[in-house]
């Protein structure tokens, strides 16, 4: 049976259309907060519980992820006046986001709890760095299953992925060039973002000019690491139509999806097929709707190769013409099908995930916090023009979808869509 | 009694339990290829496992397998993050796939090792042979001693073996 073969498409009874993102939150993105996990996190829950019209005690659910380099939910819960009825703090980073969205409504639709928040404090710059440099675990001895990577000096993400996308340039003739577009779409929507760490725009030959980290990647296709909070308020339909905005409403979610050989996802399979391959067949037909009917995608940059593995699996494009896609000006703002409006974690900042989902929201709801004028309503007057420092708010957003990246063998997504009443 | 070594000046070790690893670093300090072969569904494995990744059985017997593959895929690492390996960038992380079970138990799976390119003495490879290397490039096995029960495998070119004219690698060099 193919997976998500069990699947009904005909019906909603996987909870599509039943919960809602209904508060975002978020520090500013900065290198060197000169703050604590605990100081971020406390400020993105306080921001996204205010950004819902709610009061601490109207959440009673928490959920977290880190890799052991955050603040867990019982701290913050105390710093807010927050009496969590249910709370977890989870192992992981990329793709834990719309995992934890699922969990989220799993819980609440077990009565455990009626709205949680779900968050991510990182200071991913100033003190423990993901790729790994200068940390501890570098100069570490090396036992277990280290023994397979560390020792042949494989421990950061890009030295786990590389082989993945060299193989996708050696299977389908991806160019560098194409690839380097990624992040230069992404430096454009950058420019129109005041919160985004690097606005500045780029060109391909800035990318493949900048110094090799782990061919193929150059430096500036590797994404920024960055010091910041984010946050998300997940709660059932009914009780989002009370809130201050009008509603994400969730549609599917599919979290940690995996290859086969979770354990070492390069022993099955061409490697240059990446965990959506598998997840699509849960996320298309659980939301009822298909890549053609998305309107902005958030496709995981962690690298410029994650966005486009990603869109391609998903069934964006045709497999092998990711490199066309994301060179093509599809995913351009003004383009059919922007993707990552905020600049993602290549420019705006490195959150694991999280902001790529407020920046949906924001796009669902028609105000994104960019330049342009806010009207008497309190909704900024979007002019639609994505010259550099202007508008990045999408025209017609009636549906997104959010693409989490773990590894190529692990993947999470979400499509979320305006409420239609 | 851990199995302790040193390879590359980085400590090396494995604990009591680790029963599968040490069975294959073991066979490694022989500087002969064993993988753990299933007793029921009679399929290979890499890495170790506990059970069978493809019938989940508990029942195991180390085999010996022909050190010899075709470079799959790999990533040249040029920002070292290790302080160890600094003075070896650029290096060459291979994924390696072994003749023994190509395209089994699917049309595109294999055993697939993680490795370093490295000369026949088994010393990181110096930069003219790491750009001589790319898909497609015919290799075996060979191994660096690191202690008593413990060598590393590591891979060099297949000087026995037919060679592709040009081996596929990233276009800018």
């Amino acid at each position: 049976m193919a997976p998500g073969g069990d699947i009904n498409a005909a019906s909603e009874k996987f909870l599509r259309g039943k919960y809602a993102i209904v508060g975002v939150g978020e520090t500013g993105y900065v290198r060197g907060s000169g703050r604590t996990t605990r100081a971020l996190g406390t400020e993105a829950v306080r921001k996204a519980i205010e950004d819902a019209g709610l009061k601490p005690s109207d959440v009673d659910g928490m959920l977290s992820y880190s890799f052991n380099d955050s603040t867990f939910s019982p701290t913050i819960a105390g710093e807010l006046g927050i009496r969590p009825n249910f709370y977890m703090d989870v192992y992981g980073g990329g793709s834990s986001t719309e995992a934890l969205i699922g969990i989220a409504m799993g819980v609440i639709e077990a009565g455990m709890c009626r709205t949680v928040v779900i968050y991510r404090a990182m200071n991913g710059y100033s003190e423990v760095r993901i790729g790994g440099t200068g940390g501890r675990g570098s100069v570490a001895p090396v036992g277990g299953e280290g023994l397979f990577t560390r020792a042949y000096g494989l421990m950061s993400a890009g030295q786990m992925f590389c082989q993945s996308f060299m193989r996708h340039m050696y299977d389908y003739g991806t160019t560098p060039e194409q690839v380097a577009m990624v992040k230069v779409i992404h430096s454009e929507h950058a420019s129109n973002n005041p919160k985004a760490f690097y606005k500045k725009r780029l060109t391909v030959q800035d990318v493949i000019s900048s110094r090799m980290i782990v061919k193929p990647l150059h430096l500036l296709d590797c994404c920024v690491e960055t010091d910041n909070g984010t946050a998300i308020i997940v709660t059932r339909i009914d009780r989002a139509r009370d809130c201050r905005h009008k509603p994400a409403v969730i549609q599917s979610v599919v979290g940690r999806c995996c290859k086969p050989r979770a354990d070492m996802h390069y022993q099955a399979g061409p490697i240059s097929t990446v965990a959506g391959h598998y997840a699509k067949d849960i996320l298309w037909p659980n939301a009822g709707v298909g890549p053609e009917d998305v309107d902005v995608t958030g496709s995981y940059d962690a690298f410029t190769f994650t966005t486009m593995l990603q869109l391609e699996d998903y069934g964006f494009c045709k497999k092998g013409e990711g490199g066309n896609y994301v060179s093509d000006g599809t995913m351009r703002l003004g383009g059919k099908r922007p993707n990552n409006t905020s600049g993602g974690h290549l420019c705006e900042g490195y959150t694991h995930g999280v902001n790529m989902v407020i920046e949906n929201v924001r796009q669902l709801r028609h105000d994104v916090d960019d330049s342009c004028p806010v009207g008497p309503d309190g909704k900024r007057q979007h002019s639609y023009d994505y010259r550099e420092g202007g508008c990045r708010q999408v025209k017609k957003v009636e549906v997104t979808a959010n693409l989490g990246w773990a590894t190529p063998g692990q993947g999470s997504a979400m499509v979320m869509a305006q409420d239609k009443r | 009694m851990p199995v302790k070594g040193e390879y590359l000046g980085m400590p090396l070790h494995i604990n009591d339990l680790e029963h599968d690893y040490r069975e294959f670093f073991g066979y490694c300090a022989k500087h002969d290829l064993h993988l753990q072969n299933c007793d029921d569904c009679k399929m290979f494995r890499y890495p170790p496992t506990t059970a069978c990744p493809y019938c989940a059985s508990p029942r195991a017997t180390w085999k010996p397998v022909e050190g010899k593959g075709t470079l799959y895929s790999y990533g040249e690492i040029h920002h070292a993050i290790q302080p160890v390996f600094r003075q070896y960038s650029p290096y060459m992380l291979l994924l390696v796939e072994l003749d023994t079970q190509r395209g089994k138990p699917g049309e595109f799976d294999g055993l697939r090792f993680t490795g370093n390119l490295a000369a026949p003495n088994g010393d990181l490879a110096p930069p003219d042979l790491v750009r001589s290397v790319g898909i497609g490039t015919r290799l075996r096995i060979v191994y660096k001693d690191a202690g008593e029960g413990i060598s590393m495998p590591l891979w060099t070119v297949d000087e026995s073996a037919t060679q592709p004219a040009r081996p596929w690698r990233y276009p800018i060099e």
